[in-house]
C-alpha cells in the first residue's frame, strides 16, 4: 500500500529529441546522393560490322571541329579562341538549308564531326561536345518551343506518349519514320600526333 | 479598457511530444536513402563541369568505371599513368570486353542491350586513352555511353 504514495514512474523523454537529431545529422553527413548525371552519346557500331560502303559527304555538309594535342581549336578551318562561338556556328551551319552555299543542305544533311589528337584533355573533350550538343537540343527545344532543360528531361523519359510527340516533332520525323532533323555529332578516332 | 485586458486561461506552449517523431521520420527518409559506398575509389576524380546534363533513369542498367591517375599514396607503387578502376581493382584496356559481359551477365537478359557505361573521368586524362576504352566497349557492343560530369554553376 505504500507504494501507490511514490509519484507516477515516467521516463524522462525529453531528451530523445536528442538523440535523434544527432543520428539523423550523421546520416545527412555520410549520404551521397548518386548522381547520374552527364552526356550521353551512342558509339557507333564495331568496326567490322560497318559494310564497307563509300559514304561520300559533301564537304560542304561537313562542319569540322578539330582540338589538337595543346588544347586548341581549329573549327571549319578557321582558329578558335573562345569556345563559346561554336554554339553558335553550328546552329547557323545545321539550319541553313541551303542558303549559303559553303553551309549545309539540311539539317538532315549536316554533320558535325570532331575529331580529337591523343593528347587532347578530357576536360577540354567535355566542354566542346558539351557546346555541339547544347546547340542541338537548343534547335530542338526552339521548334517544339519548351525550354532546353524540358526538352532534355523530355528526351530521356520516352515511355511517356505525350513525351515520345513532343520528341518526335522536335526531331522532325516524318511518316515513313525517318528522322529528317538528327543529331549527326561524329566523333572521329583521334589522330596519333600528340601521343600519351 | 477590459475589451483589452481579456486574459484567457489557456496555456500558450507549442507541445513537443511529437518532435522526436518528427525527427525519427527524416531519420528514417535519410537511412533509407542512404546508400553505403562500397568501393574506395582509388585514382584521382576531379570531374569537369559541363551544362547540358541528362539524368539517367533506370539506375540498374548502368555500370561504372573510375579513370584517373592513382591516388598520390599509391603512386610509388602504380607509377602516375591514369589507370582504368572497375569496382574494386585496376584493369587494362584488353580486360574491357571481359568485364563488360560480366557486368551484363548482372543485368536481366531482355535488358541487356540497354546497358549503360558511366565514364567518370578526371579533367587531366588524355583523350589516347579515353579513345582506347571506347574502342574496346564498342568491340563489346556496349554503345551507350555516358560521361558523368558536374553542373557547371557559373552559367
Amino acid at each position: 500500500m505504500a507504494r501507490n504514495k511514490r509519484g507516477n514512474p515516467e521516463i524522462n523523454s525529453s531528451s530523445m529529441a536528442d538523440i535523434a537529431f544527432l543520428l539523423l545529422i550523421f546520416f545527412l553527413v555520410t549520404t551521397t546522393i548518386a548522381n547520374d548525371k552527364g552526356l550521353m552519346i551512342q558509339l557507333p557500331p564495331k568496326p567490322d560490322d560497318i559494310e564497307n560502303i563509300d559514304v561520300k559527304l559533301k564537304e560542304k555538309n561537313l562542319f569540322k571541329v578539330y582540338v589538337n594535342s595543346f588544347d586548341k581549336l581549329l573549327v571549319e578551318g578557321e582558329p578558335m579562341q573562345d569556345i563559346s562561338q561554336l554554339r553558335e556556328k553550328v546552329k547557323e551551319h545545321v539550319t541553313n538549308n541551303g542558303r549559303n552555299p559553303e553551309m549545309s543542305d539540311s539539317p538532315k544533311k549536316a554533320v558535325v564531326s570532331f575529331k580529337t589528337d591523343r593528347g587532347t584533355s578530357y576536360e577540354l573533350y567535355i566542354s566542346v561536345l558539351n557546346e555541339l550538343q547544347g546547340a542541338y537540343y537548343e534547335m530542338y527545344a526552339e521548334r517544339v518551343g519548351v525550354s532546353v532543360g524540358a526538352w532534355r528531361d523530355l528526351s530521356t523519359k520516352l515511355d511517356d506518349p505525350e513525351n515520345r510527340r513532343l520528341y518526335d516533332k522536335g526531331r522532325d520525323v516524318n511518316a515513313n519514320g525517318d528522322v529528317m532533323f538528327p543529331m549527326n555529332i561524329s566523333i572521329a578516332e583521334p589522330s596519333k600526333i600528340g601521343g600519351n | 479598457m477590459s475589451k483589452f485586458k481579456k486574459k484567457s486561461n489557456t496555456s500558450q506552449e507549442i507541445p513537443t511530444s511529437a518532435l522526436p517523431d518528427i525527427i525519427f521520420m527524416l531519420l528514417f527518409f535519410f537511412m533509407v536513402t542512404t546508400v553505403m559506398r562500397e568501393n574506395t575509389i582509388n585514382v584521382e576524380q576531379r570531374i569537369p563541369p559541363a551544362t547540358e546534363l541528362k539524368k539517367l533513369q533506370r539506375k540498374s542498367l548502368v555500370a561504372h568505371l573510375n579513370i584517373g591517375k592513382p591516388k598520390p599514396h599509391l603512386i610509388p607503387v602504380l607509377g602516375a599513368e591514369p589507370r582504368i578502376q572497375a569496382n574494386d581493382v585496376y584493369i587494362e584496356t584488353d580486360n574491357l570486353v571481359k568485364w563488360v559481359l560480366e557486368e551484363k551477365d548482372q543485368i536481366n537478359e531482355v535488358e541487356r542491350d540497354l546497358m549503360t557505361v558511366a565514364l567518370k573521368v578526371d579533367k587531366e586524362v588524355k583523350m589516347g586513352l579515353i579513345s582506347d576504352i571506347q574502342l574496346e566497349l564498342r568491340e563489346a557492343n556496349a554503345r551507350r555511353l555516358l560521361y558523368t560530369t558536374i553542373l557547371n554553376s557559373d552559367e
